[in-house]
């Protein structure tokens, strides 16, 4: 168990020292990287605490593919860093009174938290235990079934982002020459081409 | 629980020994490696030019719109693991939730394959 504690300092170390890179790096490309790295100590907390299936998820989608698009994102931006320093000076009072009050607004929340103790017997879907079934059957058996409407709403929300993603980005650029294989199996030899019989002695107009 | 985090001790050693292994790699060639740099061997240059111009350019959109797409793929294909794991449990009407599911997928494949969304001109 004691390496179970020192892998937790060790991820939770390394994941907050990525998380501040992530703010504090000039380079956004460089944030895109730490902010990777943050990804990876998150997934081994999330084995720490058991969830094996949320961890490998955070590698497989978020270190895959949400961080390639952030770079994607990144890239097309073509931030210049040293105009984007230019006004920071000026806006930086009226940053900080919003950050602040932020602050007190999350403070005032947290510490007015209070746990219901009935909440914990009110929970509709406890975590079994993880000897008898493990993590990723546990989603498996409710998530299907029991939350079927929030399952099927999540299947159109990626619909929606689907088609919005298409309509949003997809340009046609006119003069290109695709092939169209349908139409190229229906040209027919008769709508194209005409046998003339020319006479001797004249041309063909 | 303990029995889980044994099953990834492995990995934990494997990520130690993968980690020890670059820092060693790269502290021996800073030791062991001689380094003479001039300033010709330190320009930048590609393919014996000068460089042209800064690498951060604008990208076409048509990259952003091809890995968005592989993205909610990807998402679909998360939510496959569980189901197909617990399906002898969830039963029938499991199994029609989640072909519900990926039907309401499969109307997006259909409209950006006939969008062209797929096809890179």
């Amino acid at each position: 168990m004691i390496i179970a504690s020192l892998a937790f300092y060790l991820f939770s170390i390394i994941g907050v020292i990525a998380a501040l890179n992530v703010i504090f790096q000039r380079n956004p490309v460089h944030c895109v990287l730490w902010l990777i790295l943050t990804f990876f100590n998150a997934a081994g907390l999330f084995v720490l605490l058991g969830a094996e299936f949320v961890a490998m998820i955070l590698v497989v989608v978020y270190v895959g593919a949400v961080a390639v698009l952030f770079l994607f994102v990144v890239m097309m931006l073509d931030i210049n860093v040293t105009i984007m320093r230019e006004g920071f000076m000026k806006y930086l009072p009226m940053g900080a009174l919003i950050g602040i009050i932020l602050l007190v607004e999350l403070a005032f929340v947290f510490g007015g938290w209070t746990m219901s103790p009935a909440a914990e017997g009110l929970r509709l879907a406890p975590a079994p235990d993880m000897a008898d079934v493990n993590n990723t059957q546990a989603l498996g058996n409710i998530l299907y079934t029991n939350y079927v409407y929030l399952f099927q709403a999540s299947g159109l929300v990626l619909l929606v982002a689907m088609v919005g993603a298409i309509v949003l980005t997809l340009r046609r650029r006119p003069g290109v020459r695709k092939q169209k294989i349908s139409e190229q199996v229906a040209r027919r030899a008769e709508d194209t081409l005409s046998v003339v019989q020319v006479e001797v002695g004249k041309g063909l107009q | 629980m303990e029995i889980l985090l044994q099953e990834y001790l492995p990995i934990l050693i494997f990520i130690g020994i993968a980690f020890g292994l670059a820092l060693v790699i790269v502290i021996a060639s800073l030791i062991a490696g001689p380094s003479r740099p001039d300033p010709e061997k330190t320009s930048a240059y590609e393919c014996g030019f000068e460089a042209f111009d800064d690498a951060r350019t604008r990208f076409d959109v048509r990259f952003y719109l091809v890995s968005i797409l592989f993205i909610i793929f990807d998402l679909e294909v998360a939510f496959l693991f569980p189901w197909a794991v617990s399906l002898g449990k969830i039963g029938v009407f499991g199994f029609w939730s989640m072909m519900v599911f990926l039907g309401v997928l499969t109307i997006g494949f259909i409209y950006e394959w006939k969008k062209g969304a797929l096809e890179w001109e």
